[in-house]
């Protein structure tokens, strides 16, 4: 019977997590979306959900805490709780990433861009997509897509350099340019560390079913 | 086996049976660290009791049917019928669930067994009245009425009483069978606090009335069903990332 409870709460938990995560999915696709369209106004939503993104943070916090002191968890059950923890943890970090971008696009107020965003769009694409797989794994205990997707993070690795070779030119060709390559230069750094973190994600996800906390690298920092 | 100087009970290859067949160890072989706690749980009838029994041979020799294998304390095997076993009993202290105080006072209770061994010198009474209540964590609470009867103390204290008595025989090993088990938290907390001190002078063998226990005590833990050891390691192993799906079943409550 208790141990029907604990399943229960740990369920509730899991769903709560799926919508976290979507919430910050979506928000860091909108946040890149909004500065493509050079809509402030959609960037502000951004920056507001983000709110909702550290309360909804803070509610899970509490509840986990509550699962631990009723239930005592030990083994699995204790790593699973455990590792809840490090994920939300993670996924409001990745939600102050999407967030960061709205603030930019609204620093740069009405400005145009200094080129059209391409690649940027596609990281976010990436990232976003990396972190629906890695969460449904999370929730899942599926090893196996946990240990495939951190080698996904070097697409966006790879989409970071180019967009910061690129940028570079376009300061060396015209100091002026600096301003506007740095906005951008930014974006990309965030979405280049957002797609970092879920590497932690999937790293949660491995501890949970082995029990061994194991760093995982992508393959070129590896 | 190989005798490691670490090890202060060895049991090797050990099988029991009853008479009536309701329970049996099969084949154990565990080496007892000394100076720690360590635990032995797992469900009803896994055969913890019994095997803390056959620690200090105190399991009735017409219940049971057969009996094989080894334990050795210090490399002398207790199970040999020429063991002198009263000397094995002082040398191995037992407390049990339920606190049995004696129906006298809180200091005879602990002078009781020095003087049934004929020690009469007031002095060593004394101190040892003073060092084991201290050692189980009592003193402070009973040092102003020692001459009160023992079972006007709270169930508590009664069974730091208990302790208290095992540890004046100055014994190598104790043997405690859930013994907070009637206890509350801040009772059982009180225990739990002397087992730590405790472990440094003596070694420990605890059969807890709870996982949560188990966890809280261990150095290292046994996990026991029926009848068989199913997993033997540090405790801040076992209840973290226990090696046997049994072990792990057990210990997050998908049991039954």
């Amino acid at each position: 019977m208790l141990r029907k409870t604990f399943e229960t709460e740990i369920q509730q938990l899991k769903d709560e997590i799926i919508l976290l995560g979507s919430l910050v999915e979506q928000n860091l696709l909108d946040s890149v979306d909004a500065m493509k369209k050079r809509d402030t106004a959609a960037s502000q939503r951004v920056i507001a959900l983000d709110k909702q993104i550290n309360d909804k943070r803070f509610a899970l916090e509490n509840q986990v805490m509550i699962v631990i002191a009723t239930q005592q968890p030990m083994a699995h059950d204790l790593r699973l709780l455990a590792s809840i923890f490090e994920v939300i943890s993670e996924l409001e970090r990745m939600g102050d990433y999407a967030k960061g971008i709205g603030v930019i696009n609204v620093r740069m107020g009405g400005e145009d861009l200094l080129k059209p965003l391409v690649d940027i769009p596609h990281m976010a694409q990436i990232a976003a997509d990396m972190l629906h797989r890695a969460l449904l794994a999370f929730v899942n205990e599926d090893i196996e897509t946990a240990q495939r997707i951190p080698a996904e993070d070097d697409q966006v690795d790879n989409l970071y350099n180019q967009v910061y070779r690129e940028l570079m030119t376009y300061i060396v060709a015209d100091p002026q340019n600096i301003e506007r390559a740095n906005w951008l230069l930014w974006v990309a750094h965030n979405l280049e560390r957002f797609a970092d973190r879920v590497t932690n994600i999937c790293e949660r996800t491995i501890f949970i079913a082995t029990g061994n906390l194991l760093e995982i690298n992508s393959s070129k920092d590896g | 086996m190989e005798t490691n100087l670490n090890d202060k009970i060895v049991i090797e290859n050990f099988s029991l049976q009853y008479v009536d067949g309701t329970e049996s160890l099969r084949n154990i072989n565990l080496r007892i660290p000394r100076n720690a706690i360590t635990v032995i749980f797992g469900p009803a009838g896994g055969g913890k009791s019994t095997l803390l029994r056959c620690l200090n041979r105190l399991n009735d020799p017409a219940d049971v049917k057969t009996m094989n294998g080894r334990i050795l304390i210090e490399n002398e095997n207790i199970l040999d019928p020429k063991t002198d076993i009263i000397r094995l009993r002082r040398k191995v202290g037992m407390v049990f669930a339920r606190p049995v105080v004696l129906p006298m006072s809180i200091r005879s209770n602990i002078t009781y067994g020095l003087e049934v061994m004929g020690e009469k010198r007031r002095s060593k009474l004394n101190e040892a009245v003073e060092r084991s209540l201290k050692q189980a964590a009592l003193w402070e609470e009973v040092r102003a009425r020692l001459d009160e009867p023992g079972v006007a103390l709270s169930g508590g204290q009664q069974q730091r009483l208990c302790l208290a008595r095992s540890l004046a025989l100055e014994p190598e090993i104790i043997l405690l069978d859930e013994p907070t088990s009637g206890l509350d938290p801040i009772s059982t907390g009180k225990v739990e606090a002397s087992l730590q001190e405790l472990k440094k002078t003596y070694t420990i063998i605890l059969v807890p009335h709870s996982v949560q226990q188990a966890a809280r005590t261990a150095d290292f833990a046994a996990f026991f069903l029926q009848g068989e050891l199913v997993e033997f390691s540090e405790g801040k192993t076992l209840f973290t990332a226990p090696s046997d799906k049994r072990t792990e079943d057990y210990v997050t409550g998908r049991f039954g």
